[in-house]
């Protein structure tokens, strides 16, 4: 049973107790196999029964739809967005996460606050504000962060996965570039330096993501295996005093 | 990004603070009348009406969806959305911002479903703050009568249904009333909230409310 620790306040109407599940969060920039090793990932625990759940930004009942919405424009504001994603992260955090930790989920999460810390830092937002508005988190068990040393590394992955340049993950509303890609660059360097910068005060395990996908999947395996083993040595050594104080007691 | 209090614009932002059923909104609307007729571009915005976000939070209504923490956020973001489009624009031009409700609201409805007081006014840091800001304070049991015999029904989250205090509508909206309340006047020292008794006749209202806002604009006219 992990106590659950916040990085701020906690929500109201949390409960304090503890749950047995294992909140790991799988960060990084656009395009650096996120999504790609959270499947992998999922699968991996399954197999060896483990009971999972995925979530990520945008796909709360409550903003998702609006969120996705606002952003299909290009009236959506610097702050405003910023709390529209901190609305759709607090929604999944209450209604999705907490409770499946509970039950005793691994909760692996495609992007967390980081991200959003990362990308209001780009947009010149008050960096203590935001850590203020996302106080409502709670600190996981495990932050993989897939790092790439140079943005250009990105690019190769967009192209190679058939999409275009979003609007977004170009930056394009920071006026950085002439078109998509220069933007692009511009906007990931930019990120790149977020992450590093975060690295250190929230404790991210660093994974380099330029390497083959299947070494950075044996990697992933590996620091993951350690925090939800080190929960069923635990289980083990209590099944065994419960099985010797019952000796005992005969 | 600009903290509260921090702003320097040359418009005037007047805004009504109060429970519901305080008046503030008849009030706000005469102020408007008056300040048009007296030929001053006026612009006004209103609590919950930002377009990008209003669809989600009528969903949200209807569906029960909210928790504490996510009425908080979603209605800081439908604020957010206001001030970055109709409220710091007309501000930089030199117009007048009308309110009709404020940060206050905020503060005096998250803290009363339980949202820690310092957590929900950092919130909100990015609002500018007003010129002034009118508090219409009437007693809990006048507000809440004008509240309900002037409406069919106590909708879920206006009565605070949501905080499970009682299953009765109105005795859940009384007591959600009086913890607003409270908050209120915790504020008025704290934000300097300027108060005017709501139990007066309205037309005394509007003239100590013209008056007062009268004094901003004379002020501005002058340097002039």
């Amino acid at each position: 049973m992990s106590e659950p620790k916040f990085y701020g306040t906690p929500p109201p109407g949390v409960a304090r107790e503890g749950y047995s599940g294992k909140l790991i969060v799988i960060e990084g920039t656009d395009g650096v196999g996120r999504s790609t090793h959270t499947a992998m990932l999922r699968s991996w625990l399954e197999a060896r029964g483990h009971a999972v759940i995925d979530t990520g930004m945008t796909r709360s009942v409550l903003a998702g739809r609006g969120l996705k919405e606002a952003k299909t424009g290009t009236t959506l504001g610097r702050l405003t967005m910023q709390l529209f994603y901190a609305t759709d992260f607090a929604d999944r955090l209450e209604n999705e996460m907490l409770p499946a930790l509970r039950a005793g989920f691994v909760v692996l999460t495609d992007r967390y606050i980081y991200s959003a810390i990362a990308r209001a830092a780009v947009r010149g937002v008050d960096p203590r504000w935001i850590r203020s508005v996302y106080g409502v988190a709670l600190v996981p068990d495990l932050i993989l962060y897939l790092r790439v040393q140079r943005a250009e590394e990105l690019v190769s992955r967009v192209l190679a996965s058939g999409r275009k340049f979003d609007y977004w993950e170009s930056g394009m509303d920071l006026n950085l570039g002439a078109d998509f890609y220069d933007s692009f660059v511009e906007y990931q360097t930019r990120l790149l330096v977020e992450f590093d910068r975060m690295a250190g005060e929230y404790g991210f395990r660093v994974v380099d993501a330029s390497r083959p996908i299947r070494r950075v999947a044996a990697d992933l395996r590996r620091a993951v295996a350690r925090v939800i083993e080190a929960d069923e040595a635990a289980d083990k050594t209590e099944g065994a005093s419960v099985a010797a104080s019952t000796i005992t007691d005969g | 990004m600009i903290s509260y209090g921090k702003h320097r614009l040359p418009g005037k932002l007047f805004v009504v603070e109060g429970t519901d059923g305080s008046g503030k909104s008849t009030q706000l609307a005469l102020l408007h009348q008056w300040l048009k007729a007296e030929g001053h571009p006026v612009f006004f915005s209103e609590w919950n009406s930002s377009p990008l976000v209003k669809e989600t939070t009528r969903r949200a209504k209807k569906r029960r969806l909210f928790t504490p923490t996510t009425f908080s956020l979603l209605h800081a973001t439908d604020f957010a959305d206001r001030t970055e489009r109709d409220i710091i624009p007309p501000l930089k031009a030199g117009a007048i911002v009308l309110a009709d409700r404020y940060i206050y609201t905020a503060f005096a409805r998250d803290v009363a479903r339980g949202c820690d007081r310092a957590w929900v006014r950092d919130l909100y840091r990015f609002a500018v703050r007003p010129t002034v800001a009118f508090f219409f304070r009437a007693p809990l049991d006048v507000a809440i009568d004008r509240v309900v015999s002037g409406r069919p029904a106590l909708k879920h989250y206006e009565a605070g249904l949501d905080m499970d205090w009682s299953d009765d509508a109105e005795e859940s909206f009384k007591i959600f009333q009086g913890r607003i309340l409270e908050e209120y006047d915790r504020m008025v020292s704290e934000f300097g909230l300027t108060v005017i008794d709501a139990t007066r006749s309205i037309v005394h209202q509007q003239r100590e409310m013209r008056r007062i806002v009268m004094r901003h604009l004379e002020g501005e006219e002058a340097a002039a």
